[in-house]
Formats: structure tokens, C-alpha cells, sequence
């Protein structure tokens, strides 16, 4: 018995030295920690996200660091998994002693770290979508993606240039479509837009016939909207044309890669959506202010990984990018210091678009944010 | 010492002086949060443990107690402003109700039979707590609120490590007593063969339902107290790789074995955190480590030493 104890006892100890051993670096750095959905199911976001950030920090310090130090990146794979971020989140924190963070791929994953940052009062750089990262806002949480409420927002927009009044909507059941399903119904009223038909299909469903079938039927149909992610809006689409529905079908930001259009092939044609100006970088005119900023990024990120440029990734760079400019301004490593200077950032061109944020905004960006593109050709082009 | 070993007290005073030493021993409160980790999934097992390693029960599906007893407190207090530890109680009932109703057509299966249905019931709980976002959260999950006690905000790592090491030595402890008593025996010989304990008598039914009941609840527990120390719940708590995990966590630490279910709780919890400095290599080391262990030692690490030291002394 006493045996099993001091194997127990002894196992501890050296799970304990070992994890000490690992922790032990030179002081002269600036530590900034990520923890990302590197692997599993979220991983099509933490995987261009960590190669971002490895990609950027390592130019950053090649060109001298950040105030005369160098930066020192410190990623964690949580899977997507909130559990395993919220232990990477207390890691970072009191063991690597980080000054900020940039990352949590999933809305799950952030809001299961937010306390921790809050508590530890480290600013946090969220790379996930939803509206409650920010809504209320938290005193040392920000994020860099567009939220969904946006991406409805500019999609009503579209709809009222075009004199569009009564929509039908079908959403995926996933995190993504019912998020901005849930966000399109609140501010659909206000853009005077009403909705006829609301139907759903889960994440696996192979056939949309069904509900676009009762779509087709509701009375004064004029546009339908399919918030949702991965295969099934190229199914819907699909089913949309096989039906003959003639009035324009609008897609999330969610679809917005090249496999959607290879996906539903030529009933892609039409199909409109908002999306990051990323995906358009070279069409994008050239007196648009942006089109530096994206094209440098999406040049640079497909040198290095020899992968096509994801808007996710681009998120990870706009957060790494407030977090340097902020750390240069604020011209200390202090976290608190930090977090007031990426709160007072103005004016900063990323690839989401130009970021203003205040004390009551911890996002910054706005509508022009978005490009509403639509598939010509099988290719992006720019409605505006 | 022998005497000592087999008392029913010896092995929740293992645990209780391991979670002693080990709060001496743990320097921040990173490696408290890992521990109290440690000592929840530690609790589950054991639940686990009672089923499968004693009555030869396998569960594919308890992440769905699991998940079941984090959604509790994280949505009764929030939709009925109910105490978190009343709901925590409510959570474990509930579960205990479930288990109840749906043992007895499945426990009847046997073999792979019983390990798909089980499989199917933990991927149904799992499917309603995504899909009824209204009540949920949906996939996002949702925030938990703090517990309160007597005024005081229950909070911060070491807070919570001694309340879940508490828990794991009473659940150890009413383990080992339930393991000793009648229905411990009854649940042995139907592991062993249920012709044979029935011929002697014994309501097989009966037993494994009442074995799968408290199983439930251990998980149903163990998943309140993860809520309540995360302060979120996602639905990956109840989804079918993490109930895959809990089994690995009894096969690796050992089947019929209080002690084995911390220590495979402990490993499968702490591994991932020691291996981070391999990076792309990580899961991979993990799988290697994990075949080591079971070729190594056969039926589990903590039953596997114990039978090595025994063969030594004499």
C-alpha cells in the first residue's frame, strides 16, 4: 500500500517537474498566448488562425520586435473544446505569464476563457463570430470578426436597395445558422423587411426539397435567406434552382470560400452574400483603401502555407496586428496599459475592414465592413 | 498492512491524503484548476467503474449523465432562479430517473448490443441539449451562474479544489462500502456469470438497473461540479468522445478498481497538459502512451502493479 502511495505521490511530482522544465524561458520577451481549435471539428478556423499568428509573429520579430523585444508566441490546441481552453486560458495565465491574448476559434471556447482574462485583467483578442463576446461589453475583451448581426444587417440592406419586402428564411440547425438565424429575426423589423417562411434542416440532411418546397409556396415571396455553414447551403441552393424559386437567393458570410461554388456548381449563379473584402482581394479597385492591407496578407499567407487565404485566418492577423499597434502606443508590456491602448485603436485598417473602437464598443467595425458579392461565372464579383 | 489495505477505509484515506499533499505540493492555481479536473472526471469513473468493472456493464452514452447533471446547474438556476446546489440535486435525480426508466429494456442487452444502445442513448441526450437552443444555448453552450453559500461567491481554483477533492473522497468512499456490502456481491457474481447468480438467487434485473442508477448519478454529479467550477457549459461535456473517454479512463486506470479510476482519470487529464510542448506530436505520443499502458499492463495500471508488488513479497 505504502508503495502504491509513493508511485502515486511520485508520478505527481514528476508530472509536476516536468511541466515546470517546460516553462523556463528568457525574460527579455513579450509573451503573447493563444489558445486555438487547432484540431477537431473547429479546426478549419484554429488551423489558418495559428498559422497566421506563427507566420506574423515571426516577420514581426525578424523586423526587431515590438518596442526593442522580441515576441514570444505561445499556442495551445483546445480542439473547440470550452473545457480545454478554459485549463489553456488558466495556463497561460499563471503559468507562461502572458501580457495578452489572441484567440479561442469558437464562441464556446471564449466565453468559457473570458472570466479568466477578466479576473486576471490580460486583455483578450476573441476570433469568434457571435454578438455575446462583445454584447454587453467586457472590460478586457475584444474580438475581430464581424458578427452575424452584421452579416444580416448588410444583407437587409441589399434587400431594401432592391425594393425587397417579404422573405422567406431557411437556416441551418449548426452553432452558426441558428446563431444568425436567432440574429436576422431581431433585426429584421427594423429594415421594414417581414419574414413569410421560416424553415430549418440539420447539419447532415441531404435534401432541402421539403422545406424550400413551403418557402416556394408562402405568399409574396421576394428573396430567401440561407444562414448556414458547411454543405448544406450548397445543397440548398441546388434544390433552390432544381425547384425553379426565381427570386434571388441570398448565402451567409459562412460559405464564403471557393468550395461553396465548386460545391453547387452553376446553381451557384446569382446567389448573393456578404462577405470579407479578402475573398475579392485582387478585384478590389485599386483606390480601395483596402486592398493593400488584404492582398499583403493573402500574398503572404499563401507563400508561406502554400493553402488559399481563409477569412478566419485573417481574423487571427487583424487581432495580432490591434495587439502589436496597441503594445508599440501604449510602449510598455503592461496588460492593463495594453488594454487601454487597443480600446483607444482608430482607424486601423484590417482585412474585416477599418476597426474604431471605444469604451462601449470592443469590436469597431461597421457595416462597409462587408462586401456584398455575387457569384458570376463561378467566380466572387462586387455588387457595389 | 495487508489488514490495513483491505479495510473499507483504507482507500478513500488514500485519496483523502493525496488531495492533502497534493495542495501543499501544487505551486499556482493552474495546476489546482488540473487537479480538481482531475478529481471530477476521477468521481465519473468511479461511477463508471460500479458498472463496468464490477458488474461487467459497458456504457457508451454516460457523457449524457454527465452533460444531463452541467445542464442542470447551468439552466435551472438561470430559468427557475433555483439554487445551484438544489439543482445540482435536481440534475442527479433526474439522471437517476432516466437511468432508471431506460435500464431496465436496455440492460437486458448484453455485449455489443448493450454497448450500441447505450451508445444511441448517450448521442440522443447529447443531439437535444444542441438542438434546444432556446433552453441551452445551443452549440455556443451557456454561462453558469456563481454559486453563492451562506453569502459568500464560491470562486477561484483552490475554492474548488477542495470541494471536488471532498467530493471524490465521499464518492470513493460510499463506493467502496456499496463494493462490500450484499449488493457488491450480487453485482460480482452477475459479472461473472449470470446463470450462475441467478441459480444462486439473486435478481439479476434488478441489480444491474440499481448499479446503473448510481453510476448515473456519480456522472450526473461529477458533470454539475465541472459546470459550476467552469462557470460554462458547451455540449461537448455530453457528446460521445468524451464518453469514450470516461471508459478509457476506467480500462487504462483499471476495471474493478476505486484507486485505478483515479489514477486513469489522473492521466488521461494531466497527459495532454504535459505533452503540449510537442505541439503536432501531441496526439500522437498520447495514442502511443496509452497502447504502452495497456500492453504493459494488462488490466489496468493500478490492479496490474498491485498484483506486481504482490507477486514480489513473496
Amino acid at each position: 500500500m505504502t508503495n502504491l502511495k509513493t508511485c502515486l505521490g511520485g508520478a505527481a511530482l514528476l508530472a509536476g517537474a516536468a511541466m515546470f522544465a517546460g516553462t523556463a524561458t528568457a525574460a527579455d520577451t513579450i509573451k503573447i498566448g493563444a489558445s486555438l481549435a487547432v484540431t477537431g471539428p473547429a479546426s478549419f478556423l484554429g488551423d489558418p488562425e495559428a498559422k497566421t499568428l506563427e507566420l506574423y509573429v515571426d516577420k514581426i520579430n525578424k523586423d526587431g520586435g515590438v518596442n526593442g523585444k522580441q515576441l514570444e508566441l505561445i499556442v495551445y490546441d483546445d480542439g473547440g473544446n470550452a473545457n480545454n481552453a478554459r485549463t489553456f486560458a488558466t495556463r497561460l495565465v499563471e503559468d507562461d505569464g502572458i501580457v495578452a491574448m489572441v484567440g479561442g476559434s469558437t464562441t464556446g471556447a471564449t466565453m468559457a476563457m473570458v472570466p479568466v482574462f477578466e479576473d486576471a485583467g490580460i486583455p483578450f483578442i476573441s476570433l469568434a463570430g457571435a454578438v455575446v463576446i462583445i454584447d454587453p461589453v467586457k472590460e478586457f475583451t475584444f474580438k475581430t470578426p464581424h458578427t452575424d448581426r452584421m452579416a444580416c444587417e448588410k444583407i437587409f440592406t441589399d434587400m431594401k436597395a432592391r425594393g425587397i419586402a417579404k422573405i422567406g428564411m431557411i437556416s441551418g440547425t449548426g452553432g452558426f445558422g441558428k446563431s444568425m438565424r436567432g440574429q436576422c429575426l431581431d433585426v429584421v423589423g427594423s429594415y421594414g423587411i417581414e419574414v413569410v417562411a421560416d424553415e430549418t434542416y440539420g447539419p447532415k440532411d441531404s435534401d432541402m426539397t421539403p422545406q424550400l418546397t413551403n418557402i416556394k409556396s408562402a405568399e409574396g415571396l421576394q428573396a430567401v435567406i440561407n444562414p448556414g455553414f458547411g454543405q448544406g447551403p450548397a445543397i440548398v441552393t441546388r434544390n433552390y434552382r432544381q425547384l425553379g424559386i426565381e427570386v434571388p437567393l441570398y448565402q451567409s458570410h459562412g460559405v464564403a470560400s471557393k468550395s461553396f461554388i465548386d460545391l453547387a456548381g452553376d446553381a451557384a449563379e446569382g446567389v448573393r452574400l456578404p462577405a470579407s473584402a479578402l475573398l475579392v482581394a485582387e478585384k478590389l479597385p485599386d483606390s480601395d483603401p483596402q486592398k493593400a492591407v488584404v492582398l499583403g496578407y493573402k500574398t503572404a499567407y499563401e507563400e508561406a502555407t502554400g493553402q488559399p487565404v481563409s477569412t478566419f485566418g485573417g481574423h487571427a492577423y487583424d487581432g495580432l496586428m490591434i495587439l502589436v499597434e496597441a503594445m508599440k502606443r501604449a510602449g510598455s508590456e503592461d496588460p492593463a496599459a495594453i488594454r487601454d491602448e487597443i480600446e483607444k485603436t482608430s482607424g486601423f485598417m484590417g482585412t474585416a475592414g477599418v476597426v474604431n473602437m471605444s469604451a462601449d464598443d470592443h469590436l469597431g467595425l461597421d457595416l462597409s465592413a462587408f462586401r456584398m458579392l455575387e457569384i458570376k461565372d463561378g467566380d466572387w464579383a462586387l455588387v457595389e | 498492512m495487508q489488514a490495513l489495505f483491505s479495510h473499507r477505509l483504507a482507500v478513500p484515506l488514500v485519496i483523502a491524503a493525496l488531495v492533502v499533499a497534493l495542495s501543499f505540493a501544487l505551486p499556482s492555481s493552474f495546476y489546482l484548476r488540473v487537479a480538481a479536473l482531475v478529481w471530477i472526471s476521477a468521481l465519473a469513473v468511479i461511477g463508471l467503474n460500479l458498472l463496468m468493472g464490477y458488474a461487467g456493464q459497458v456504457s457508451l452514452g454516460h457523457a449524457g449523465f454527465f452533460g444531463l447533471g452541467a445542464y442542470a446547474v447551468a439552466v435551472l438556476p438561470a430559468q427557475f432562479s433555483l439554487h445551484p446546489l438544489l439543482a445540482a440535486l435536481a440534475g442527479a435525480l433526474v439522471c437517476g430517473l432516466i437511468a432508471f426508466a431506460v435500464g431496465r429494456p436496455i440492460l437486458k442487452l448484453k455485449g455489443h448490443y448493450l454497448a450500441v444502445a447505450t451508445l444511441g442513448f448517450g448521442i440522443l441526450i447529447a443531439m437535444a441539449i444542441s438542438n434546444e437552443s432556446w433552453l441551452t444555448g445551443g452549440p455556443d453552450g451557456m454561462p453558469v451562474s456563481r454559486m453563492t453559500l451562506f453569502g459568500w461567491r464560491v470562486r477561484g481554483a483552490e475554492t474548488w479544489y477542495w470541494i471536488t477533492g471532498g467530493l471524490l473522497v465521499v464518492g470513493a468512499w460510499i463506493a467502496v462500502n456499496l463494493v462490500a456490502s450484499p449488493t457488491g456481491r450480487a453485482l460480482r457474481a452477475l459479472h461473472d456469470s449470470e446463470v450462475a447468480a441467478r441459480v444462486a438467487g439473486i435478481d439479476v434485473a434488478r441489480y444491474k438497473v440499481r448499479v446503473f442508477v448510481i453510476s448515473a448519478v456519480y456522472a450526473s454529479v461529477a458533470g454539475s461540479s465541472l459546470a459550476l467550477v467552469n462557470g460554462f457549459v458547451t455540449p461537448e461535456t455530453a457528446n460521445f468522445l468524451h464518453s469514450i473517454e470516461l471508459v478509457t479512463m476506467v480500462v487504462v486506470g483499471g476495471m474493478g478498481s476505486i484507486l485505478g479510476s483515479v489514477a486513469g482519470a489522473a492521466i488521461l487529464v494531466v497527459l495532454p497538459q504535459l505533452l503540449t510542448t510537442f505541439h503536432e506530436y501531441e496526439h500522437m505520443l498520447l495514442g502511443l502512451m496509452m497502447m504502452v499502458i495497456m500492453i504493459v499492463l494488462r488490466s489496468g495500471i493500478v490492479p496490474s502493479l498491485a498484483a506486481l508488488f504482490q507477486r514480489r513479497r513473496k
